[in-house]
């Protein structure tokens, strides 16, 4: 499907990414479309290869699970930023970048030297993308923050959780506030680096990643700005002004699924009514008339009438609950295959890990094996965002272990 | 005025809802020429947003939908009725002329319309062809129907968010409408790269359920390598923090309704200060392994402090004792009342053709040469009928008269 001895979309464009929590997927993703990128960390390693989990639980630089997902396919130089020798190599490496990326504390750079500034001054053609929790110049760019408080105070916080509101609302896992952060500094350096195609000219981007929350939150934002109105968070579901009905239902293998929105058409309606006798649930659901009735429907129901119409409400009704009556008496899987395949749009709520023994993705190629020489075998890493055939992104290589590529620096010296 | 960054390129847009749309929005923002295809028979309804709440007053119908304006800013509308062989010859007119064609059909569709990739390449040999939808186009699952709720659903992150023992409290928002959007832009951009070191266009193949899975690394390599679930006892408790590990970290009851505090100790020096400014006097917090060992009287301790004050008051009092504190905000608290999205221009205001001044999101990256413009709103539907297919395409007036009496645009 994809070849993989092809170069990536960027082939040919140097990355030096500054070690950073927040930054780290940005540059995996820009590794991953094929630019050459450079990790600089501190001698003694990045803190963030002291993150969990570490292969086989023993705590080690080289064995940390967080350092191996977010630095495959980069290089890996070790560089002492305070030490003056170093910060000329720093320069002397950023003389050969196409792009800097780097997530340090606004004001940290300028006093060690080695800022945009003083480093764009020569090379004008140099992209320098800079991500920060507020930006590096508002009222809130010295706050302390990390990926729980950028959610709380970018807006995705206040919108997910549940419907009791006397339990905290939720942050969603996988640090998606640094994350969110980072996709957009990707999208920023591509840009910028299609700007310099046509300006000759590269420039600073300034990526804020609190305002990046901002603006990721749907409704949450729009409502506000359009009609003034606040979403309230519902289980499992959109943020909304008005509550919704569930779309959560238990399966008979004790796996969630997401039940969609409710049959409207004739044709679904005839769909749920023929599942529901081939599954000999017919004879338990007393309301089957009213499937029965939406399947000779000429249009289909308007949502404005639920709550108003009584006979469109008990159609309404009986398909919501005969589509988790279904539910609940097959396995997951067969109740998202079973609906799929017969129309219905309905989702199997995945723990991450099983998405990977799943058949679509294993034959998208998403699973990969990357390859461990040095442990003398390989492990399955997460894939492509998506499938370009003339410039694939891929994993090229494992993450590399501390200065494992020093000697790009010192050629430098 | 308009951003110079990306006015070299042109883009024949299918794109609709948010996970499309999205997409070329960011790109319309810096600069590039998305004409955005629609049908006059259904007057733009293949994108539901068109017409759907929220709404600035109480004007309805397609011209009015608050989402669609908001993300389909800076682009241009054209009409094609692509029923009609003339509609056809219109489109394959500006096909010709762009740099891309986008689209975020259900799989298939395109192709239905007789625009599949083998006659794309037919009008224009270098063409850049990006697809997305939920599953892509490639897989068993390929012709499933997604939203939203169903990408998340299926590609892990909705078990992401929640509690232990109780369901999934996942994302309250198309969270990956929004990133199937700008992993679609970051397709996009990159073939745009490829096209223009080598010239050879292709077909991105963008499928919303990959780049969502794509955001969950350490949690599955904690699986592929060492064989742990997250779907296990006591997982996942998303308010606290496993890779690293932080305690407290956690969103607290404050003062007043609904009103919450996120707060965490990243080291043993931020949980002396935090043990400092709320009097807590206990030993077996001392260190991360006490803490995590005895996290559910940590975080008691902790809200005790919290309950009875002011979430932003409370936030400050922690920052100021340099710990990560933040009250979580309300949209008013973000969008009105934030010195910091004020600074930044968070939320433009954009002229809409029918809707008028009209707020939208901003761009999250200010860029020192070429930063970004959003001044006009979403198109009317055939707004740029003239400007295209006239002045772009060379069409006459007297013909783009009878083009409409045809019903063809």
């Amino acid at each position: 499907m994809t070849g993989n001895d092809l170069p990536g979309a960027l082939a040919g464009v140097r990355v030096v990414e500054l070690a950073g929590e927040a930054s780290a997927y940005a540059g995996l993703l820009l590794a991953g479309m094929g630019a050459e990128v450079i990790v600089v960390e501190p001698p003694d390693g990045h803190h963030t290869r002291g993150f969990e989990p570490f292969l086989h639980d023993e705590p080690d630089p080289e064995r940390s699970l967080w350092w191996w997902h977010y630095n495959a396919s980069k290089l890996g130089v070790t560089l002492d930023l305070g030490d003056e020798d170093a910060q000329d190599r720093f320069r002397s490496l950023v003389a050969t970048a196409d792009v800097v990326l780097e997530s340090e504390r606004p004001g940290r750079l300028a006093e060690l030297g080695i800022d945009h500034d003083t480093l764009r001054a020569d090379h004008p053609e140099l992209i320098w993308v800079s991500l920060t929790p507020f930006g590096r110049s508002g009222p809130r760019s010295q706050e302390e923050s990390i990926d729980l408080t950028v959610l709380a105070a970018g807006g995705p916080v206040w919108s997910c959780g549940y419907d009791d509101h006397a339990i905290p609302p939720q942050r969603g896992g996988g640090n998606q506030g640094y994350q969110t952060g980072s996709v957009f500094a990707v999208l920023s350096a591509q840009t910028a680096l299609l700007a310099r195609d046509h300006t000759g000219q590269g420039q600073f981007v300034d990526v804020n990643m609190h305002a990046a929350a901002n603006v990721t939150t749907e409704f949450g934002s729009v409502q506000w700005l359009v009609a003034g109105d606040e979403v309230q968070r519902q289980t499992g579901r959109h943020a909304a002004i008005e509550p919704t009905t569930f779309t959560r239902a238990l399966s008979a293998d004790g796996i969630d699924v997401n039940t969609g929105f409710p049959p409207r058409s004739a044709r679904d309606f005839a769909v749920v009514v023929e599942w529901m006798e081939s599954l000999g649930l017919k004879d338990q659901f007393e309301e089957f008339f009213f499937l029965e009735m939406g399947a000779q429907l000429e249009e289909d129901l308007h949502l404005s009438q639920v709550g108003q119409d009584p006979e469109v409400t008990a159609m309404f009704g009986a398909a919501r609950e005969a589509v988790r009556l279904i539910s609940e008496n097959i396995t997951a899987y067969e109740f998202f295959i079973g609906a799929q395949e017969r129309g219905l749009a309905v989702g199997i709520i995945y723990s991450p890990e099983e998405v990977l023994a799943d058949p679509h993705f294993q034959e998208r190629g998403f699973p990969v094996e990357v390859e461990h020489e040095d442990l003398g075998r390989s492990f399955t890493y997460l894939g492509a965002p998506y499938i370009a055939p003339k410039s694939p992104y891929r994993i090229r290589h494992r993450a590399p272990h501390l200065g494992e590529h020093n000697s790009i620096i010192e050629a430098l010296a | 005025m308009k951003s110079e960054a990306l006015s070299h390129i042109r883009i024949c847009d299918f794109t609709g809802q948010l996970a499309g749309a999205g997409a070329t929005r960011w790109m319309a923002a810096f600069g590039a020429e998305i004409i955005r295809i629609e049908d006059p028979v259904r007057l733009g309804k293949w994108d539901v947003l068109r017409g759907t709440s929220p709404f600035v007053d109480d004007r309805r119908g397609h011209e009015f939908g608050g989402c669609f304006n908001n993300h389909n800013v800076e682009k241009l509308g054209v009409t094609l009725n692509l029923r009609t062989e003339r509609g056809k010859e219109l489109l394959a007119e500006i096909i010709a002329v762009s740099d891309a064609v986008t689209e975020n059909f259900a799989a298939g569709v395109l192709e239905r319309l007789g625009f599949g990739y083998d006659r794309l390449k037919e009008i224009k040999p270098d063409i850049l062809y990006v697809s997305n939808c939920g599953f892509g186009h490639i897989g068993p699952y390929r012709k499933y129907k997604t939203w939203g709720p169903i990408v998340q659903a299926c590609c892990g992150l909705t078990f992401t968010s929640g509690l232990p023992d109780m369901p999934s409290a996942g994302w309250g928002y198309s969270y990956m409408d929004h990133h199937g959007g700008n992993f679609m832009a970051m397709a996009i951009m990159a073939g745009l790269i490829h096209r223009s070191r080598t010239g050879e266009g292709q077909w991105i193949d963008m499928s919303c359920t990959d780049a969502g899975a794509n955001m969950l690394g350490p949690v599955a390599l904690d699986y592929t390598v060492n064989g742990r679930p997250l779907r296990r006892d006591g997982m996942p408790y998303s308010n606290r923090n496993q890779f690293p590990a932080m305690a407290p970290h956690g969103i607290y009851e404050a003062d007043g309704h609904d009103a919450w505090l996120a707060l965490a100790a990243r080291d043993d020096r931020d949980w002396q200060a935090i043990a400092g400014l709320m009097g807590i006097d206990d030993q077996r917090f001392d260190d991360l392994a006490g803490r995590l060992a005895y996290e559910d009287e940590l975080d008691d301790a902790v809200r005790a402090w919290s309950s009875g004050r002011d979430r932003f008051t409370a936030a400050a009092e922690l920052q100021a004792v340099g710990v990560p504190a933040a009250g979580v905000a309300k949209p008013e608290d973000r969008i009105d009342n934030d010195p910091n999205t004020e600074a930044w221009g968070l939320w433009p205001t954009v002229t809409h053709g029918e809707m008028g001044r009209v707020r939208v999101d901003g761009i999250p990256a200010h860029f020192s040469e070429t930063d970004w413009v959003l001044e006009r709103g979403g198109p009317l539907l055939g707004q740029h009928n003239r400007q295209i297919l006239g002045g772009l395409l060379g069409h006459s007036d007297s013909e783009l008269t009878d083009l409409a009496a045809e019903g063809v645009i």
